[in-house]
């Protein structure tokens, strides 16, 4: 029997196409030719050309979490795989669906320090849920297939294959994805149905309960995000979210007491420190969430539903481990509760409810704007007025913006909001709304920047212009690497160290050399007339908001501090300099 | 907070499959977290399903312990994670060769200790012996650390191997 033999990138795109894969992000280079000759024979699937690979990755990441789909990227041997590691890693951080074709120089050449050969997968083994090199044509269509399962199933996360380009060259037999994914990895999706009850006998006895949801819940799906607001309503219980889980609740609703964290509310924080019961839902206990990690949440006891075991008992030890998938969780303790008859006490919930509305009186996100200089708050509350009745989707670069973009901007819906946050990568939010802009043509996509991130990955202008990308990029431009200067201010004695953006372009030039259109705006009382006119126009612009230059963000947990140590705002600072525990923290 | 005293060693088998970089995988796990290895060991166990068994000599808190058998457990080449220390009684060996180089009464009292130690003379020239030892870890160091003023040149030492006691497989 003959089997019909296709070349090794003949198969590569085949698998894509059984994939259900419509776009990849790429950058050609030499041992990847064979596979860019195969795509311009093509029409099936559509090929974004980025001008630097790091800039691929963060698109594709952009595409992957605004629609729930595995991002693609493609891109050439050495360099091409060396600049894709901060956007893989980035996507490791923050659990994103990814398959990453790296090419490699042919196998009877590796080993032997061939121009533009990398060792790909040994450096980006610590940066991806797994990674394969292909040495035999047979194994390769099962290979493709295998990494969009691994990337999407369990805790999703990035996947390189490199492809030597004699694998692309020679021919061998295709075969169609298998109906087991992989031979043995099988991330557990349904819960133990112990852990449920103990959880659900845990939640009924609470008096101050408290969830605390986070970026899990809005990759388990929008089902997910819709059932875990349906039990919190159900309960009445408070509800804060992290910076990967806004949207997962919506954030208008009066149950949600804001983002919890460093920068996150003030209610929230106090409401971790003095709650008795914690649901932790798809969320990781992150340091920057906890704070000092022996004050934290002192009186309660912990619940955690994670899809991956590793996450618990890592930084927190908890008192009941529910490992699962949120969407299968959720519906089994929604049905235990019932069938339980359970019910919160609702005597202690209002007294608990009645404690967290004094925090909120405190009003922590208050700020002064004054009749002239533009509050970088004042305009990100303002870009939320103006476009929340709009199909808007919103990314961050990384820094103060990114932090007051997440306290301003509510969310209502999960998929709506991309942002670096375990890595926290600068130069992040420019390609990933392009990542966006491609998979959502119609809606507005807007790029929070400062004036230093959006130069990380600036030379994307030209991408965007080349495929009529409307992205707006919104740039609070305070004229400092605003984060570091703050942290300088508040840890070094206000030495300002290499953080004061010298020698910025002219935006409003930058965007027209780019084909794109600028807008320079310093008075307040333009801002909302050209923040409608940036939502018009149908191109890509560059919005340069002069905003404060010294304005800090607040409230803050200073680093080495526990959530009721928070500082609400520049009058709370003079009673403390940094510790020296915390200068040592990041 | 956790006391120095709640470090504890551990022997961890992993089930994994034989494929190009997954030791360097595993390495790179416990070098990368900070964990500690006090050794490794590796060999195919299972040609037809192409499985290697790893064993790991670890040592931290019962928190790092667990954290250490969670992070393996979730690499996708890895089939089974077990911790021998804890699930039960197992069986823990060690092989090593040991060189001994010298003459006169010094090369009959390493004979004589050897033969008490039931260490095999395995390479024997004139002025050296080569042993061969099987054992728990403490007998090969008490072994080494009594041949050491007797003439021990060299030393290649297996790491421990381990397996649980009764009739249950990994």
């Amino acid at each position: 029997m003959t089997e019909d033999l296709m070349s090794g990138a003949a198969i590569v795109l085949k698998a894509l196409v059984d994939q259900g894969v419509e776009v990849i992000f790429g950058y050609p280079g030499g041992a990847v030719l064979p596979l860019y000759d195969e795509l311009f024979k093509q029409n099936r699937i559509r090929h974004i050309l980025v001008r630097h690979e790091q800039a691929a990755l963060h698109a594709a990441e952009g595409y992957a979490r605004s629609t729930g789909k595995v991002g693609v990227v493609l891109v050439t041997s050495g360099p091409g795989a060396t600049n894709a590691v901060t956007g893989l890693l980035d996507a490791l951080c923050d659990s994103v669906p990814l398959v990453c074709l790296t090419g490699q120089v042919p196998t009877h050449l590796i080993g032997n320090d061939a121009f533009q050969e990398a060792d790909t997968t040994g450096i980006t083994r610590p940066c991806t849920k797994h990674n394969y090199l292909v040495k035999d044509g047979a194994q390769l269509a099962s290979v493709m297939h295998e990494a969009f399962y691994v990337a999407s199933h369990g805790r999703p996360g990035p996947v390189v294959i490199d492809l030597p380009k004699d694998i692309l060259i020679n021919k061998a037999a295709y075969q169609g994805p298998s109906k087991l994914g992989h031979k043995s990895y099988r991330p557990q999706i349904k819960a133990d149905g112990k852990s449920i009850e103990a959880a659900a006998a845990l939640i009924a006895g609470a008096k101050r309960p408290l969830f605390y949801v986070g970026g899990g819940v809005v990759n388990s799906g929008s089902q997910a995000c819709a059932d875990v607001t349906a039990f919190i309503r159900q309960l009445g219980a408070p509800c804060t979210q992290t910076l990967m889980g806004l949207g997962a609740f919506p954030g208008s609703d009066p149950q949600s007491i804001g983002m919890v964290g460093m920068h996150g509310n003030y209610e929230a924080n106090w409401s971790m420190h003095e709650c008795d019961v914690m649901v932790c839902v798809g969320a990781r206990f992150d340091d920057r969430v906890t704070g000092r990690l022996n004050a934290f949440a002192p009186h309660s006891k912990k619940i955690h539903i994670d899809i991956d075991p590793s996450s618990i008992n890592k930084n927190v030890a908890v008192d009941v481990a529910v490992v699962g998938d949120v969407g299968s969780v959720i519906a089994d303790l929604r049905a235990v509760w019932q069938a339980q008859s359970y019910h919160l006490d609702q005597a202690a919930l209002a007294d608990w409810w009645g404690r967290i509305n004094q925090w909120r009186a405190r009003k922590c996100l208050s700020y002064q704007q004054g009749p002239q200089i533009i509050k970088p708050q004042y305009a990100i509350e303002r870009l939320y007025e103006l476009t929340k009745h709009r199909d808007s989707y919103i990314t961050t670069e990384v820094g103060q913006h990114q932090m007051w973009a997440a306290q301003f901007y509510k969310f209502e819906e999960p998929k709506r909001w991309m942002t670096s946050g375990g890595l926290g990568t600068m130069g992040y939010g420019l390609p990933a709304a392009m990542g966006v802009q491609i998979a959502h043509p119609d809606a507005l996509v807007i790029d929070i920047a400062g004036e230093a991130s959006i130069q990380m990955n600036i030379q994307e202008l030209s991408t965007l212009g080349q495929y009529r990308l409307p992205v707006k990029l919104f740039i609070l431009n305070n004229q400092y690497m605003g984060m570091v200067r703050q942290w300088q201010e508040l840890m070094h004695g206000s030495r300002y160290s290499e953080s004061y953006s010298d020698s910025l372009p002219d935006f409003v030039k930058l965007a027209e050399a780019y084909n794109a259109v600028g807008f320079r705006i310093d008075k307040v009382e333009d801002l909302d007339g050209a923040i409608l006119e940036m939502i018009n126009v149908k191109r890509p612009v560059i919005f340069d908001c002069r905003v404060d230059a010294k304005e800090n963000c607040f409230p803050m947990i200073p680093s080495g501090a526990a959530h009721n140590e928070m500082l609400l705002g520049p009058g709370d600072t003079a009673q403390r300099q940094g510790s020296e525990d915390g200068m040592v923290l990041v | 907070m956790m006391q120095i005293s709640d470090i504890r060693t551990h022997i961890i088998a992993v089930l994994v499959d034989n494929e190009s970089g997954v030791l360097a995988r595993v390495i790179g796990l416990f070098s990368g977290r900070g964990y500690n290895i006090e050794s490794l060991t590796v060999a195919e166990v299972n040609v037809r399903e192409k499985l290697s068994r790893i064993t790991i000599v670890t040592s931290g808190t019962p928190m790092v312990i667990e954290q250490i058998k969670a992070q393996l457990s979730r690499l996708v080449p890895v089939h089974k994670v077990s911790d021998l220390t804890i699930e039960g009684p197992q069986v823990a060996r060690e092989l090593a060769l040991i060189k001994v180089v010298g003459s006169g009464e010094r090369r009959v009292e390493a004979l004589r200790i050897a033969d008490i130690f039931r260490a095999r003379a395995v390479d024997s020239t004139n002025e050296s012996f080569v042993f061969e030892i099987v054992g728990a870890t403490d007998k090969l160091d008490a072994f080494i650390g009594l041949m050491e003023p007797l003439g021990l040149t060299d030393v290649s030492r297996t790491g421990v191997v381990a397996i649980a006691r009764g009739p249950h497989p990994l």
